[in-house]
């Protein structure tokens, strides 16, 4: 096999990088604790913007910061403080058949993902994107004048979303 | 050395450049935090009319020292050094049943984005041999960058209330993140109005922008962002944004002693309390710098621009003043940004917390949503019509927004019923009983 286009201190830093995310991910599923499963998650979605810009994508990475580490998982964390789940025990799931049905259908879903991602994958030799690709310039560019409909109609949206959401709050307090 | 520096391979090369830059702001950060602790100190007690610590460091009056250096006290500048040797030799409590791994955790997560932040602060020119130096990383998401880390800022605290197991701990720690959400917004849509005029979000760039001429119609003087009307209304909601967002007095309600103990860090004793006091302190001073850059002119001295003063001797001089010390203006810059968090601090009374709640969303928000439509307004103006049909149309914009605020601002309050509720009792003792006193009527009785 040839090795000679692999940039070895990149491929480490990837390692590292996709090796803590992993390892979180599984955190997030294994901690009996809620607290400390929100914060795998957390550690995880930094880790993935870690390889966003390891990828040439610091836009990307920001906002996936921006939005899920600092603003969603501080919510998530804001709201299982406030419920006070209890000890861990009371979460733990009864042991049946439920694990050999999850993992068929977990199996299956990784070779649906796989055999479409796997393929144009193949025969990649350069990992990172242009440098202008995901800048703020062509984001900017790109959502204004291609994808200016669909961006309307999704901040509409999410107008939608505050305007129900402060209806709903102010029912449940009146 | 140089020599062998330079026949190393790029990628080396680039790693040590970036790992000096990381130390050259780190450092001076470091070593300027007992400094802030230090002038707080003193300033605020100047401000309440007491001394404060003017006693450590005190020379002895002995014979064997000169005769100006006897029994002075030099302002009690050792002061810090006594605080922290405290603070290390201070037992280390640490409570049972408090969810270990988070608990150790929480300071360092406290402390991170405090330094992170600076990554992208300029505090030199980007040319000239500064170019290597400032900033850590000139990204062209800078002002994002700076949005994502300040949102982090929360995790320290509410892990630490979380993890302490005890009441006053988390409602700080609740308190804290309910805070820095409300108060994130409209620190992000005020930044949103410069980048807007600026057309950049990369901080070098900014910093040039208010380079250039005033209003770009004054050529001596420079265009500081805080100079033009909508920057001046952004920098009024960012410097509020930015007390609330390092929980400093009068937004301190993550750590108000009268009601929750200490909040979030009530568990926390020596050197594990010294690491969230020296976050607090960074991120002041990291904050101040962002001030300074987005809408002081960053490392420029005075808002004078040397370039078209002409050519003659004293004003190169003066010119190249201004370049070589560059750092010196912008720490200057960053230590101006910390007497006025001390002064807001001693002036005012801490807020209640749905006044801070209320601030946030219902007047803060609003207004850097309208600022940030007048700046579009002023932009599609100055391309259409020129600059003058610009600059009118912004003021005039702005004069509407503000009406409009005002008088939202005062249907609100004659609409409001709870103001019933918030009546001031006070027990008189000449009848012997429960009077209700109107709050405005409070100064004239």
């Amino acid at each position: 096999m040839d090795t000679s286009h692999l940039n070895l201190p990149d491929l480490g830093l990837f390692a590292i990088i996709a090796g803590v995310a992993a390892l979180a991910a599984i955190g997030v599923v294994a901690f009996p604790n809620a607290v400390r499963s929100a914060l795998c998650l957390v550690v995880n979605f930094f880790m993935l913007a870690f390889l966003y810009f390891t990828l040439n994508c610091e836009m990307l990475g920001i906002t996936q910061i921006v939005v899920y580490t600092g603003a969603i998982m501080v919510l998530f964390l804001f709201v299982i403080m406030l419920l006070n789940l209890g000890a861990p025990q009371a979460l733990l799931e009864r042991k049946d058949l439920k694990w050999v049905g999850g993992t068929i259908f977990g199996a299956a879903l990784l070779g649906l993902i796989g055999s479409q991602v796997m393929t144009p994958l193949q025969n990649i030799m350069e990992p990172r994107a242009e440098a202008t690709f995901g800048s703020p310039q062509s984001v900017g560019l790109t959502l204004f004048s291609e994808y200016l409909y669909p961006f309307e109609i999704v901040s509409i949206l999410l107008m939608i979303g505050i305007v129900g959401s402060i209806l709903l709050a102010k029912r449940r307090m009146g | 050395m140089l020599d062998w520096y330079h026949h190393q391979s790029p990628v080396f090369q680039d790693v040590v450049n970036a790992l000096g830059r990381v130390l050259l702001f780190l450092l001076p950060v470091l070593m300027l935090v007992p400094g802030c602790i230090w002038w707080e100190r003193r300033f605020l007690s100047w401000m309440q009319d007491r001394i404060g610590p003017n006693r450590v460091g005190t020379l002895p009056k002995s014979n064997k020292l000169p005769a100006f250096l006897r029994g002075r006290s030099f302002w009690g500048l050792l002061q810090p050094i006594a605080d922290g040797v405290k603070l290390f030799f201070k037992e280390d409590i640490t409570p049972t049943s408090i969810d270990r791994t988070i608990y150790f955790f929480a300071p360092a997560v406290a402390l991170f984005p405090a330094f992170a932040l600076g990554g992208v602060l300029p505090f030199g020119p980007d040319w000239g041999p500064y170019k290597n130096l400032t900033p850590i990383a000139d990204v062209n998401i800078g002002v994002l960058y700076m949005l994502a880390i300040s949102s982090l800022g929360v995790y320290g605290v509410v892990l630490a209330g979380y993890a302490s197991n005890n009441k006053y701990s988390l409602m700080g720690g609740l308190r804290a993140s309910a805070q820095l959400i409300s108060y994130e917004l409209a620190m992000g849509m005020s930044l949103a109005c410069i980048v807007l005029a600026n057309g950049s979000l990369k901080l070098t760039d900014m910093v040039d922008a208010q380079r250039q001429p005033l209003w770009g119609a004054v050529p001596f003087l420079q265009n500081w962002f805080i100079f033009t009307p909508y920057g001046f209304v952004s920098a009024v909601i960012f410097l509020i944004c930015m007390t609330a967002e390092t929980n400093r007095a009068p937004f301190d309600l993550p750590e108000a002693e009268n009601e929750l103990i200490a909040g979030y860090h009530t568990e926390y004793s020596s050197m594990k309390f010294a690491v969230f006091f020296m976050g607090e302190y960074a991120a002041m001073f990291v904050f101040s710098g962002v001030f300074a850059t987005v809408f002081l002119g960053g490392w420029n001295a005075l808002p004078i621009r040397w370039e078209a003063l002409g050519d003659s001797m004293i004003v190169e001089k003066l010119a190249g003043l201004n370049y070589w010390l560059a750092p010196l203006w912008f720490v200057g810059k960053c230590a101006i940004g910390i007497s006025a968090y001390i002064w807001i601090r001693a002036t005012l009374p801490r807020l209640r917390y749905d006044q801070l709640m209320s601030l946030g969303w219902k007047s803060l928000l609003p207004l850097a949503t309208g600022n940030f439509i007048v700046v579009a307004l002023w932009i599609l103006m100055t391309r259409v019509y020129g600059p003058g049909a610009g600059w009118i149309s912004a003021v005039v914009a702005l004069l509407i927004v503000f009406a409009i605020y005002a008088s939202v601002l005062r249907y609100g309050k004659m609409a409001s019923k709870e103001m019933a509720h918030r009546e001031v009792r006070l027990i008189d003792p000449a009848t012997r009983g429960v009077n209700l006193v109107k709050p405005e009527a409070e100064g004239a009785a």
